[in-house]
């Protein structure tokens, strides 16, 4: 029979798919490579210098020996009080947004603001953050200066997270709600955050990791070169990792290599296990939803 | 809360449930329905049928104004339940809802287990001593039983809702609209996502309720309002064109429309 077998145009067709596919591919493939040889370089040459003293103990001889601790602690503390900071607000301006605003100008006004405060450079929000927390509130450089920077730069990370996870929320559940006269507030507390608070969660993840990194916004805000004590509260400047790696890898001399690169692997490896971590959260709590 | 409109409607007057007169109902700028006048009386199932867009399911939902939500709807006229215009500005939302439950035509189980899912209505509108764990085992128990659903669930009550099959789940939000002891049933389609099976249970329970609340159930399905209503009314482009005995709608029709309708030759 020859009414299945294959024709010329098939055959043309054929070729054609299989250069797109092996075309995307290779993008797909490139995407990922600079991700392989960012960390393959890093534990290549920083992996040796990285024990537990390393993360426990301060820098010394003008930071070209020793740990990172300052900086390691550091770090936590300006990534902790900026979630203090944010999530709280950003969590509430989420829920007004997609449970009580209603669809007016107003409304479409402030998501166009969330969205272009995600586009302003990060170099900008540090002089916000000097303008308004250092001098304008007096906080001086310190770590709540830098906190407060560093919230309202990923604001929008928090704010988008959690929208999206109520909008998941399907509507028969609050139809069903309102109908036995629950108030929209109890109906908010009793079914939509509960079944919302996984996106949300990953959401904080995301900014916790995203707040790890930044340098500029904390650079003119809290974080010190060098500081060889640990701040005592919020109102002491501190060091901080992605500070750290900038300092030890350009202001520095006479540092050894692998220094840089230690720091730049424990850097990345807090991020990345912050993300693993908000992955697999999603993906265990999705399992558990079911409608 | 204005107790004076929660006692009004507490205390049904015995001959109707709801009365319209003269109402009307736009969506924006469009009309869906057109000076509507009907007296639905108390502790009868009365069915509306209609081709779609007739307006039926918005009648519906205008008698425990979850229509409001829409910001666009604008009414006029009145709607009357148990003598009390419902959009006079004393009347408490959360009161009317109370007393008019509402089944949609997909069931919608919260996401928890059975019994959180009966409980849910009560919680949210019991305001004395919280209530020992065997007085709530009896509400629910109390409830299930109405809707022909204890035997089936009672060992598995702190299993999620959303494993029911679809017609236990529509039971379920029958269920969980009775502890509150509403006055009014509004249902909107609730077989409509049934197979045949689960459609003539659900029926059933319609009918073993019948009596002890006004129901209302709009359906698609004109043997089912046969089947299972007394009254029924027949709406068509916004108006109302028959409403009577469903005995008489679908053995003497007075409108040709009507007998149009049920002969199916539109809808």
């Amino acid at each position: 029979m020859e009414m299945f077998s294959e024709s010329l145009l098939n055959k043309k067709n054929k070729r054609i798919q299989s250069l797109y596919r092996s075309l995307f591919m290779m993008m797909t493939l490139l995407l990922i490579l600079p991700v392989l040889v960012i960390l393959s370089t890093l534990i290549y040459k920083g992996g040796s210098i990285i024990s537990v003293d390393f993360l426990l103990t301060d820098p010394i001889n003008g930071m070209t020996a020793g740990g990172i601790f300052p900086a390691l602690f550091g770090t936590v503390w300006i990534v902790t009080v900026a979630l203090i900071a944010s999530v709280p607000l950003g969590v509430a301006a989420a829920i007004y947004l997609s449970e009580y605003a209603g669809d007016n100008w107003f409304t479409r006004a402030i998501n166009l603001a969330i969205i272009n405060l995600a586009g302003v450079p990060s170099i900008v929000h540090a002089l916000f953050g000097v303008g308004a927390f250092v001098i304008f509130f007096g906080f001086g450089t310190s770590i709540l200066s830098a906190s407060l920077t560093l919230a309202i730069m990923t604001l929008p990370v928090v704010i988008v997270a959690t929208k999206e996870s109520l909008e998941a929320v399907p509507i028969a559940f609050r139809e069903a709600c309102w109908n036995m006269g629950a108030t929209r507030w109890q109906t908010i507390r009793r079914v939509v955050l509960p079944n919302a608070v996984s996106g949300i969660l990953t959401g904080v993840i995301l900014e916790v990791s995203r707040t790890t990194g930044e340098t500029a916004p904390i650079m003119f805000t809290g974080a010190a070169f060098f500081l060889p004590f640990l701040p005592q509260s919020v109102f002491d400047q501190t060091m901080a990792m992605s500070l750290h790696l900038f300092v030890v890898s350009t202001q520095v001399p006479n540092v050894p290599d692998a220094l840089p690169y230690g720091v730049a692997l424990v850097l990345i490896a807090m991020v990345l296990i912050m993300n693993s971590i908000s992955i697999a959260f999603r993906m265990h709590l999705r399992g558990k939803k079911k409608w | 809360m204005n107790t004076a409109t929660a006692e009004k409607l507490e205390t049904p007057a015995a001959e109707l449930a709801i009365r319209t007169q003269k109402l009307d109902l736009w969506y924006g700028t469009f009309q869906a329905l057109f000076q509507v006048d009907l007296d639905i009386k108390n502790g009868i199932i009365t069915s509306l049928i209609g081709p779609s867009g007739c307006g039926k399911s918005t009648f519906l939902r205008s008698v425990n104004r979850i229509n409001e939500r829409l910001g666009y709807v604008r009414i006029e006229g009145t709607i009357d339940v148990f003598d009390k215009n419902i959009y006079d500005a004393d009347v408490e939302l959360v009161q009317l809802r109370k007393q008019i439950g509402m089944v949609f035509q997909r069931p919608n189980p919260l996401p928890a287990s059975i019994r959180d899912n009966i409980l849910y209505g009560h919680r949210l509108h019991y305001t004395g001593k919280r209530l020992s764990r065997s007085d709530q085992d009896d509400i629910v128990e109390d409830a299930l039983r109405q809707v022909l659903l204890w035997d089936k669930v009672k060992d598995r009550l702190h299993r999620k809702a959303i494993d029911l099959s679809l017609e236990e789940q529509q039971k379920l939000c029958i269920a969980r609209l009775l502890p509150v002891q509403p006055q009014i049933l509004l249902m909107d389609e609730p077989c409509s996502a049934l197979d045949p099976k689960g459609t003539e249970a659900v029926e059933e329970l319609i009918w073993e309720l019948r009596g002890k609340y006004t129901i209302l159930i709009v359906t698609h399905n004109m043997a089912q309002a046969r089947r299972a209503s007394e009254e029924c009314i027949f709406m068509l482009m916004g108006k109302v064109v028959e409403h009577t005995a469903t005995e008489d709608l679908f053995v003497t029709p007075k409108h040709q429309e009507t007998a149009n309708y049920i002969e199916g030759r539109y809808g």
